[in-house]
Order: C-alpha cells, then sequence, then structure tokens
C-alpha cells in the first residue's frame, strides 16, 4: 500500500501546521528587570514582575469563509433556529439566521438533516498531563510530593503530541481546560488551550484567557498525604486556610511595594503569587469537591479570604445544596452518570444537571476523561433526559448551554466562545444529524474560522507524532 | 433514534416476582431478537416464562395488560463483563470481592458467585436500565477464577444464580499481574499449567499418594482446569495487542479449549483468523484511544470489523472502569456506539441480548 507516502503526506501536513506557527512577532519583553514601574495585572500577576512569562503564541489557521445553510442551529444564546444560515468569515461568526446571501468568495456547505452547534468546551481535561499511553514516563498530571503546590503550572507538564487531543477534537471539542490532578489541596495552575496541532503548548494557549487554580476537597489528599498530613478532612481545611494565610501576606507585601517602590521588591515566590493572584480576582478557583457539606465549608473559607470559588467540578451532590451554589455564584461542573467509586460519589444521581440547572445554579457537563471528552454531547443527552424522567422537563435549547455556553463562562470566556452569536469566535461543530442522538457525530469542526476536523476527509487527519509509524493509518 | 433507545420499555421479567402472573405486553414494537421486528406485536408472559410472541396473540381476559404503544419491547439486556453485587464501592476495600489471593497468580478454584452480595444497591438502577442479567467475573491474576451468570434479583444469593460456572477467566496481557516478567514468561507458564492439568488427569492416584512431581497448582485448582482442557468449559482470556489474541488461538488449539477473547482492542487485525476458529470476542466501542502499548490499534469500529468478518460479538464495556460496576447499567450506551461506528442495528442489539446468553449457555432462558 501506499502507507509510506500517507504518513509522508501527514508528515508535510504537520509540517505546514508548523511553518504556519513559525513567524511569530517577538513576545514584548516585559521586562526582565525589577526596575520596571507597574507591571500589568494579568496572569502571572502584579507580584510578579513578569506577568506573563510563557505567552501564548495561538494564531488561527488558515481559514475561508464559509456558509452553512439549510441547517438546524443550536446557538446556545436562544431558541434554535431550524433551516438556519451561519456564515464564519475572518475566524468569527458574521452571520446567523434564517436567510444570509452566500458571499462569492464562500465555500457554502448544504447542512439538509444536519445540526450546527458551538465548539464544545470541556473545563476538566487532563489530556497532555496524562497523555496516552499511559506510562510512568508520560505521568505529568500530580505533583504529588506536597499537599500545597501552587506554584505548578499544567502547562508544563502538556504534551502537544498526546494521541487524545486530536481524538477530542473530531468530538467537536474546541477548548479545553487542562488541570493538575486532585491528589493535592492546592493542585496548581491550570491552562486553557485550543485543540490544535501545534509543536509546543504555547502555540496552544487560548490568548487572553486567565489561568485557573486546582484545588481539591476529600479523600484524595488525604489518601494520598496520609503518612505526612494531611489525613483528615480536618486536616485538609487546616491546609487550605493555612496556604491562604501566607497569600494573603504575600499580596499586602507586594501590593505596598508595587505603591511604593521604596527599597528591593519582596523575594517571590512562584505558590504564593499564584495564589495572591486568585485574591485578586485575576485566576479563577476550580475547586475538585464531591460533597456537599464539603462544598458549603469551602465557600466559607473563600468568604473568609475573600477569594470567589468560579466552579465546583465533580459536584456529585450539587443537588444537595444547589441553592448555595446559586447565592454564591459558583458554577456545577459535573458527570452524567460517574458515582459509585469512591465513597464521597457514592451520592450520584442522573438528575443531578438537571436539578442544580432548574434551582439556578450555572450547570455545565465536564468530562475529566479522554473518552468522556469525545462524546460530551451524549452524556448531556443522558442528563437532559435523565432529568425529563425525574419531571424536569429539560429543553434542548436548556442542555446545549451546559455543553457549550456555561463552560464558556466558568473559563471567563462567555464574551468571546460558547454561543453562536456575530462577532463570537467562528468555533463551530456541523453534526451529521442532532447532536442529543447517539447515532450523530462531528462531521467537521471550525476554530476560529479555520476548519480542523473534516470526517470525510481522512488525508487531512490530525495524526501526533506518537501516531506516526506506531498506530496503523486506517485507524 | 436515541430517544427511542432511552424510552425502551424496561421490562424486567424476574422469576421471583412474575410469578403466578400472566402479563401482556402490548402494541410496542417488539424485537425478538431471534426474528425480525414486530410491529404492534403482544408478549405475553406466565409465571416468569414468555408463552407467546406476535402480532396476533390471544390475551386472556385475567391477564395484567401493559401498554407499550409507541414503545419498544426487547429482552432484557445482558452486560457479560461485571463485577456488580462483587464491589460495591470501588475503593472501599472491604466492599470489594472480585479478586482472589489465589496461589502463585493462579486462582481457578475461586468460585466468584461465592462472595455475592444479592442486596447490593447497584442491582436496582442497573435494572432500572433494563439490564436483567450480568456475567460476574473475577479479577486480577493470571488464572483469575469462575465467572457465573447472576440475575439482578435482590433476595438471597441462590434466587440469582442462573448459572455457574459459565467461563474460566484469565489474562495473558499483563505480565505483572500473572506474577512474570516477560510475555513469552507468562504464556510458558500457562502452557505449563495445561500440561499439569493433563498430568494431573493421567496420575491422579499417584498424585493423591504425593508420588508424582511437583505441579504449578493446587488440585482444587487443577480440578478446577479440568472442564477447561476438556473443552466443556468456555475459557475467557483478556488479549488486547494483535499478537496476545494469535497466542491466544495457538493455546487454544494445542490444548482445544473453547476459547473466548475479551478485551480484543486489536482484535480486528485478526478478525479473519478469529472467525475460522469460531472465537467469540468480548469488546466494547467507545474506546479509540491507544492507551497502552498493546492497545494501540483500539479503535470503535471494532465490534462491527469483527461482525462483518463473521466472529461472534459480545458488547461489553471498555472504557473508563466503572462500565463494569456502578455503570454496568450503560451496557445500551456501547450498543448505540457500536452502530453509529458502522454495525447494524440488530448485532448490536444481539451483541448485548442473544449472543453472549449462547456464549455463556443461557439461551435456553434469557437472551
Amino acid at each position: 500500500m501506499n502507507s509510506t507516502i500517507r504518513i509522508f503526506a501527514s508528515v508535510c501536513l504537520l509540517l505546514a501546521f508548523a511553518t504556519q506557527m513559525l513567524p511569530q512577532t517577538p513576545q514584548k519583553d516585559s521586562a526582565k528587570s525589577d526596575s520596571t514601574p507597574s507591571p500589568p495585572p494579568g496572569p502571572g500577576g502584579t507580584s510578579s514582575p513578569n506577568a506573563n512569562p510563557f505567552p501564548s503564541t495561538y494564531k488561527p489557521f488558515p481559514s475561508r469563509t464559509t456558509l452553512i445553510r439549510n441547517v438546524t442551529i443550536m446557538t446556545a444564546a436562544g431558541p434554535s433556529i431550524a433551516n438556519g444560515s451561519v456564515l464564519l468569515r475572518d475566524g468569527k461568526i458574521a452571520a446567523v439566521g434564517t436567510s444570509i446571501a452566500a458571499p462569492a468568495d464562500a465555500v457554502v456547505i448544504d447542512g439538509t438533516g444536519k445540526y450546527v452547534t458551538p465548539g464544545i468546551i470541556d473545563v476538566h481535561s487532563h489530556i497532555g498531563d496524562y497523555p496516552a499511553p499511559g506510562v510512568d514516563a508520560n505521568s505529568d498530571g500530580n505533583e504529588a510530593t506536597n499537599p500545597v503546590t501552587a506554584n505548578v503550572w499544567a502547562e508544563h507538564s502538556v504534551w502537544p503530541q498526546d494521541p487524545q487531543f486530536p481524538r477530542a477534537l473530531a468530538g467537536g471539542v474546541t477548548t479545553m481546560q487542562i488541570l493538575p490532578g486532585s491528589a493535592n489541596l492546592i493542585g496548581g495552575r491550570s491552562v486553557v488551550v485550543k485543540v490544535v496541532p501545534s509543536r509546543t503548548v504555547q502555540g496552544m494557549k487560548f490568548p487572553g484567557a486567565k489561568y485557573g487554580l486546582k484545588m481539591a476537597c476529600g479523600e484524595n489528599p488525604k489518601r494520598v498525604y496520609a503518612q505526612r498530613g494531611p489525613s483528615t478532612r480536618m486536616g485538609n481545611v487546616a491546609g487550605y486556610r493555612a496556604a491562604w494565610i501566607q497569600a494573603e501576606a504575600y499580596r499586602r507585601k507586594w501590593d505596598a511595594w508595587n505603591l511604593s517602590h521604596k527599597g528591593d521588591p519582596p523575594t517571590r515566590d512562584l505558590g504564593l503569587e499564584t495564589l495572591a493572584e486568585v485574591l485578586r480576582g485575576n485566576i479563577l478557583v476550580h475547586n475538585h469537591c464531591y460533597r456537599a457539606d464539603e462544598m458549603a465549608q469551602m465557600i466559607d473559607i473563600a468568604n473568609e479570604f475573600g477569594y470567589k470559588i468560579r466552579a465546583f467540578h465533580h459536584t456529585v451532590e450539587g443537588y444537595k445544596i444547589a441553592d448555595l451554589l446559586k447565592a454564591n455564584g459558583i458554577g456545577a461542573a459535573e458527570w452524567a452518570d460517574w458515582g459509585g467509586f469512591k465513597m464521597e460519589a457514592n451520592d450520584s444521581i442522573k438528575a443531578n444537571l438537571a436539578i442544580t440547572d432548574a434551582v439556578g445554579a450555572r450547570t455545565m457537563i465536564h468530562s475529566d476523561s479522554a473518552l468522556g471528552a469525545q462524546r460530551l454531547n451524549q452524556e448531556v443527552a443522558k442528563a437532559m433526559y435523565a432529568g425529563r424522567a425525574a419531571g424536569i422537563n429539560v429543553t434542548e435549547d436548556q442542555a446545549i448551554k451546559w455543553l457549550t455556553f456555561n463552560p464558556a463562562w466558568a473559563l471567563g470566556l462567555d464574551d468571546k466562545i460558547g454561543s453562536i452569536e456575530v462577532g463570537k469566535n467562528a468555533d463551530v461543530v456541523l453534526w451529521s444529524g442532532n447532536p442529543f442522538s447517539i447515532y450523530s457525530k462531528p462531521e467537521r469542526v471550525w476554530i476560529d474560522g479555520a476548519l480542523m476536523f473534516d470526517r470525510s476527509d481522512p488525508k487531512e487527519k490530525w495524526r501526533t507524532d506518537f501516531e506516526l509509524g506506531t498506530v496503523k493509518e486506517d485507524n | 433514534m436515541r430517544k427511542l433507545f432511552l424510552s425502551i420499555a424496561l421490562l424486567i421479567i424476574l422469576a421471583t416476582t412474575a410469578l403466578s402472573q400472566t402479563i401482556a405486553i402490548t402494541g410496542g414494537k417488539v424485537y425478538p431478537v431471534t426474528r425480525p421486528p414486530i410491529a404492534n406485536g403482544t408478549v405475553l408472559i406466565r409465571d416468569g416464562v414468555i408463552v407467546a410472541v406476535g402480532a396476533n396473540v390471544n390475551v386472556p381476559a385475567s391477564a395484567q395488560r401493559i401498554d407499550a404503544t409507541g414503545k419498544i419491547v426487547t429482552p432484557g439486556l445482558i452486560n457479560s463483563i461485571t463485577t456488580v453485587g462483587l464491589v460495591e464501592i470501588g475503593q472501599v476495600r472491604e466492599t470489594n470481592d472480585a479478586a482472589a489471593k489465589g496461589n502463585n497468580n493462579i486462582a481457578a478454584a475461586f468460585k466468584v458467585w461465592d462472595g455475592l452480595n444479592p442486596a447490593s444497591s447497584v442491582f436496582a438502577p442497573t435494572r432500572a436500565e433494563g439490564v436483567t442479567t450480568v456475567i460476574i467475573t473475577p479479577r486480577g491474576g493470571l488464572v483469575s477464577g469462575q465467572a457465573a451468570a447472576i440475575d439482578l434479583a435482590n433476595g438471597q444469593r441462590s434466587d440469582g444464580i442462573r448459572r455457574s460456572p459459565v467461563a474460566m477467566i484469565a489474562q495473558i496481557d499483563d505480565s505483572q499481574s500473572a506474577g512474570t516478567n516477560s510475555r513469552g514468561e507468562l504464556m510458558g507458564k500457562l502452557r505449563a499449567l495445561f500440561d499439569d492439568v493433563k498430568f494431573y488427569m493421567a496420575h491422579r492416584l499417584d498424585y493423591d499418594r504425593a508420588a508424582t512431581k511437583a505441579l504449578s497448582a493446587p488440585a482444587a485448582d487443577l480440578e478446577a482446569l479440568i472442564p477447561v482442557v476438556q473443552g466443556r468449559m468456555p475459557i475467557m482470556i483478556d488479549a488486547d495487542r494483535v499478537d496476545e489474541i494469535d497466542a491466544a488461538l495457538a493455546l487454544a488449539r494445542d490444548y482445544n479449549l473453547k476459547l473466548m477473547i475479551s478485551g480484543g482492542a486489536e482484535a480486528w487485525l485478526a478478525a479473519d483468523r478469529l472467525a475460522a476458529a469460531h472465537v467469540p470476542v468480548l469488546t466494547g466501542a467507545m474506546n479509540n484511544i491507544p492507551d497502552s502499548f498493546a492497545r494501540l490499534n483500539q479503535r470503535q469500529e471494532t465490534a462491527a470489523m469483527l461482525r462483518r468478518a463473521g466472529v461472534q460479538v459480545v458488547l461489553v464495556g471498555n472504557g473508563d472502569g466503572d462500565e463494569a460496576r456502578f455503570n454496568a447499567r450503560n451496557i445500551k450506551y456501547e450498543a448505540g456506539n457500536a452502530v453509529a461506528y458502522g454495525m447494524n442495528y440488530d448485532d448490536a442489539l444481539r451483541a448485548v441480548t442473544l449472543t453472549p446468553a449462547e456464549v455463556f449457555g443461557l439461551s435456553d432462558r434469557v437472551g
């Protein structure tokens, strides 16, 4: 067979991607010198001389003006549009409606019988830091050497050649948050990436996305640190509080120095720098937490130190405290039906998403799994039907928000992605049928208007370096 | 179609609850599996047994009628690799009864159903999703032990055991678990074990007098393996890499084993050999990740490709782990995804009903 040729073609494709990435404008060297007057706030922080030491080098892939018409559009911003059209131009959604004239230069796609949704956003992924194959040499998701490792950044573990990235893209995922694992009370910074081929993680980083901070409740930290502590839930809580006390002192010291610039700047501490940025509101807290009572305690800790929890993840008992989540403006990132694998996951119910949503908490699906990430539409469908079975009339227009818009909010990116609205990034999935059918699959996926996945064109399939010569071409 | 799949009339026909009753399910689309679907069909059940299926069934006046208009009626689903009732909560050690300590990583005498908890809280939610029978399978080691078929009836243990044993369970894709250091050593250990079973059968009296060479397993394990080497009891061997599958086929040829393959990540690359050897494969349709070096060519089309090649396919979970216990209820999603990746609808339904019933010797009563 011509497999050699095809491998070669794939390599060329990768090189094409690679060269696409090459001409980068040199990042402004944001002041390596300590004399910089006042560094801009934002990722990295005002307690740091360099607010953004690992800047995004992402550039959208080449795109063509594209009109998809005669298609059902689930906008995640309002009612679905039957027989609709959506125009993608210059990386943005340029028009949405029932009749849009095709610009002369547009690729026109007939979507009869098909559906369009926003690109799926997975707020809880370990793709890249727990890559496939799952060998020890690549196991980079948990810095399980100290219960508080606010100093680590997930992006420094992300392997862009993880074969799980292209598979997530083929499942319609266009943006994901990659988090450190849950061994630690405070696990470190997350990174938000676009699901695109790149030689470097910097080339995947979502420009302008805020960092997240991973925190974890309950069984995992106390199990991992049983010997040295914390070994109990009360030990866990003492651990969080001790870290925030340090962080608050650090923030005050740096904020004062940034005002006065008197004397030497305080000594930097990578972990406290991150925590101080949480206290300043520049980093979003994503808190792995199963049990209702523990979530209530985490909310009190956040109030004690004056930070906000953006979203609880896993939130298996979210349905028990949906009112608390709503009152505190905290998102609930949930599975459709995971449970029973440990004590704190024992009260899992399938109507969880429907209930937290009905009560008014910002509800979303999440995967925590490179398999689940490929079928988040099916997971939402399960949760939607489970809600209906429990007597909650979840509409498809509501459920689609669990898949796209609410996760965009959790990442602080709902002004850019998560819905089909004019002016938003053209992150779009064309489905073979209703995405809430188990038989439907993404046919094409665009990111920033560029066609990144086309099921009908296997030659253009994104294959990672690891797969070349290892995984069969026709697989 | 997903809606349809989710709204299947979940009719749990359990002997314990249906005794002395006549029930007629009418008006639904009936999938007998053994023959084409019947629109507006009737299923008549008496004393826990299906007594009539068809478009024109006389329903006795005394029968309890269940109107299935607009719904689908299927046999109860079978999930063929589970630890339902053996593992209540994965990470709570004292609720785990799926793995024997064994002897030198061999636990052939281990009857996994002796540890079944018939009060398991997992039964009811699994039933509620249409699963009426599960195979409970032992885990770990080289030879893990004996599996049984369980009806999901809470009650006394004996109420639920439909058939035991239904298969011997072994694995050849993890040499460490087998107490060896390489695949070659593992295969040698397995062959030596089967040789010893045959030796034991031929020299039982000498063995009892302690007048034989040392054998690689205690008498109880050798005894348990006799029906396996006689080809009477199936042996289900977990194998993923295509050469592991070929090694299992060679083993089966050499020892006349009634082989089934589970795992089967790369089974599509051996589809012709599996078909020729009439070896059923238990695999899933929801994993396409090269998540280990033995599963580099894992794909979602495997079940469909095997079926097309003429292999008997049983769909089981091959995803994130919980598909064997808490989410054993999700077996229908394997079938749905198998269809999405090329299997025809009737084959997918058969792969979670009649085919597992056939390969585990249950088709006289379920499937």
